[in-house]
C-alpha cells in the first residue's frame, strides 16, 4: 500500500506543480469540443440526410439526392474513424492546401462520422412516426415541409432519444483516438502527466475515471431531457 | 362545389377506382358505403389528393386540383378531413393541435404580403410617377393572429364542451373525445366542405354517439360533409344523398329514403340485405 500512495505522490506532484492540471484541463476541453461539436454537426447532416432519404421518390431530384446520401453513409460507415481522421489530416488537407488546427479537423471529420450513424437513428426515428400524423398535417393544408419540422421531426426526436445519447456517450470515448492528428486529449494529457513522472498507473486509473464520470453525467442529462419530453405520452 | 369528372386511381396494376362522375353541392350531406376494399376510402381521400388521382378531374371552386401544377396546400385549407384513427397531432395540445394551422397559415400569408411588398417598393423606384403600384394592405400582425386563432380555438372547444381539456395532450383523452378535437380542429380553417374518413370505425360503441351527435350538429348547420361510413342508421338519418360504391365505380346514387327503402342495384340489394 505504501507504494501506491508513493505513487500517488508522483501523481499529484506532476499534476499540481508540474502544470499536469492545465494539460488536463485542455485535454478535457479538447474532447468536449470534439464531442459536442461534432454531435450538432451529426445531428444536422444526420437530419438533412434521413430527410432526404424518407422522401417521396416520384421525382428524379429526391432519387439524385439519395444516391448521394447512401453513397455518403456508406463511406462514413464502411472506414474506421482512425482512417477517416488520417485521410482528413494528412491526404485532403495537404492536396487542398487548407491549414487547419487538428482539433478543428477532428470537430469536422467527428461531426462528418456520427452525421452518417445519426442519419439512420434519425431515419428510423422519422418511420416511427405513425404515418397519419403526416396525412394529418397536410390535410389541414401545412406543406410537406412544415409538417416534417413541426409535427414529425419533434415526435421522431423524442422517439430516438435514448439512441441519441448513446451516440454522444459513443462519441466521447472515440474521441480519444484523435491523438494520431496531434490533438491534445485526456489520452494525451494524462501520457503527459505519466511520462513526467515515470508512473503511469494511478494517470490512467484517474483518467478513466474522467470517462465514467463524463459518462454517467451525459447518461443523467439523457434521462433529465427524456422525462421532460415524453410530457405528452403521461396521462395527467 | 365539387365536380369530379372520371376519376380514375389505380395503385401499381391494381385498379381502385374506375371512372368516378359526382357532383357534390354546397350543403350537400353525402354519405359513401359499400364493402371493404371497394375504393369508397380511396375516393374519399383522392377528393384533397391525399392519393393523387392518375385520372380525370376534380373541380373544386372552379380549379383542377388534380392537376399537379396547382398548389395543392392552398386548396387543402378549404377542405377539411377527420380521420379513422383521429391523428391529433401527439406532441402538441388540445388547444395547440386546433391553433397550429390558422397560425401557420395565417403567419405564412403575412410573410408573403410583407415579401410581396418589398418588391412592390423595389419595382417602385425604377416605375413613373404615374405607373407606381399600390402595396399589398396589411391589416394584422402576428399577435393579433395568434389572439385570434387562441379566441376561436377556445370557442370551439367550448362548444364540445372540451373546454378544460385545452392544455393537455392527447394522449390523455378518450378515443371520443380525440374524434370530437379532430372535428372542430377542421373546423378551425373555416373549411367549404369537411371528409370524413369512417369517423366512428375505431371508436368504442358507447363513444359514437357523442361523435354522431357532433356531425349531425354541423349537417344542420349547413356544413357541407362527405362521409364514408359503416353507420347505415346516420346515413338513413342525416345524409341528402347515399352512395353506393363497389369495384370502384358508384353503382347507386340516391336519397335515402330511397336508397335503403326501394334500392335498385342488384349488388346493392345484396349488400344492405346482410348489413341492415
Amino acid at each position: 500500500m505504501g507504494d501506491f500512495s508513493k505513487k500517488v505522490d508522483a501523481f499529484l506532484d506532476a499534476f499540481i506543480n508540474q502544470n499536469g492540471y492545465a494539460k488536463v484541463l485542455e485535454g478535457l476541453q479538447n474532447t468536449l469540443l470534439i464531442a459536442v461539436l461534432g454531435l450538432v454537426i451529426g445531428i444536422l447532416i444526420g437530419t438533412v440526410i434521413a430527410i432526404v432519404r424518407v422522401l417521396p421518390k416520384y421525382k428524379v431530384m429526391p432519387r439524385i439526392l439519395n444516391g448521394i446520401c447512401s453513397f455518403y453513409v456508406g463511406l462514413f460507415r464502411g472506414t474506421p474513424i482512425v482512417v477517416q481522421l488520417l485521410v482528413f489530416y494528412y491526404v485532403m488537407l495537404p492536396l487542398l492546401g487548407i491549414r487547419m488546427s487538428s482539433v478543428n479537423v477532428a470537430i469536422i471529420v467527428f461531426g462528418l462520422n456520427s452525421g452518417a450513424y445519426i442519419s439512420e437513428i434519425m431515419r428510423s426515428g422519422i418511420l416511427s412516426v405513425d404515418h397519419g400524423q403526416m396525412e394529418a398535417g397536410r390535410a389541414v393544408g401545412l406543406s410537406y415541409w412544415t409538417t416534417m419540422f413541426k409535427i414529425v421531426i419533434p415526435q421522431a426526436v423524442k422517439n430516438i432519444l435514448p439512441t441519441l445519447g448513446n451516440e454522444f456517450i459513443a462519441l466521447i470515448k472515440e474521441t480519444s483516438v484523435v491523438s494520431f492528428v496531434g490533438a491534445t486529449d485526456l489520452y494525451i494529457a494524462f501520457n503527459m502527466i505519466g511520462s513526467n513522472s515515470y508512473e503511469f498507473m494511478v494517470p490512467y486509473l484517474v483518467m478513466a475515471l474522467i470517462y465514467i464520470v463524463l459518462v454517467l453525467l451525459i447518461s443523467l442529462g439523457i434521462k433529465i431531457m427524456e422525462r421532460s419530453l415524453r410530457k405528452s405520452d403521461r396521462r395527467h | 362545389m365539387i365536380d369530379v369528372i372520371n376519376l380514375q386511381k389505380s395503385f401499381g396494376s391494381n385498379k381502385v377506382l374506375n371512372g368516378i362522375d359526382i357532383k357534390i353541392e354546397k350543403g350537400d350531406i353525402m354519405c359513401v358505403i359499400g364493402p371493404s376494399g371497394s375504393g369508397k376510402s380511396t375516393f374519399l381521400r383522392c377528393l384533397n389528393c391525399m392519393e393523387d388521382p392518375t385520372g380525370g378531374q376534380i373541380i373544386f371552386n372552379g380549379v383542377d386540383i388534380a392537376d399537379f401544377k396547382v398548389d395543392i396546400n392552398i386548396h387543402r385549407r378549404r377542405m377539411g378531413m377527420v380521420f379513422q384513427h383521429f391523428n391529433l397531432f401527439n406532441n402538441k395540445t388540445v388547444i395547440q393541435n386546433i391553433m397550429l394551422a390558422p397560425v401557420t397559415v395565417g403567419l405564412q400569408d403575412l410573410k408573403k404580403a410583407k415579401r410581396t411588398n418589398v418588391m412592390i417598393k423595389l419595382t417602385n423606384l425604377f416605375r413613373s410617377s404615374r405607373m407606381k403600384k399600390d402595396l399589398v394592405p396589411i391589416t394584422t400582425n402576428k399577435a393579433e393572429i395568434k389572439a385570434t386563432a387562441k379566441e376561436n380555438a377556445m370557442a370551439l372547444l367550448n362548444r364540445i364542451g372540451l373546454a378544460d381539456k385545452a392544455d393537455v395532450y392527447p394522449s390523455t383523452l378518450s378515443g371520443g373525445q380525440k374524434q370530437r378535437v379532430a372535428i372542430v380542429r377542421a373546423l378551425a380553417m373555416n373549411p367549404d366542405v369537411i371528409l370524413f374518413d369512417e369517423p366512428t370505425s375505431a371508436l368504442d360503441p358507447e363513444m359514437v354517439g357523442e361523435v354522431l351527435d357532433l356531425m349531425k350538429q354541423l349537417a344542420k348547420e349547413g356544413m357541407t360533409m362527405i362521409i364514408v361510413t359503416h353507420e347505415m342508421g346516420f346515413a338513413r338519418e342525416v345524409a341528402n344523398r347515399v352512395l353506393f360504391i363497389d369495384g370502384g365505380q358508384i353503382l347507386e346514387s340516391a336519397p335515402p329514403a330511397e336508397f335503403f327503402g326501394n334500392p335498385k342495384n342488384p349488388r346493392l340489394k345484396e349488400f344492405l340485405s346482410k348489413v341492415l
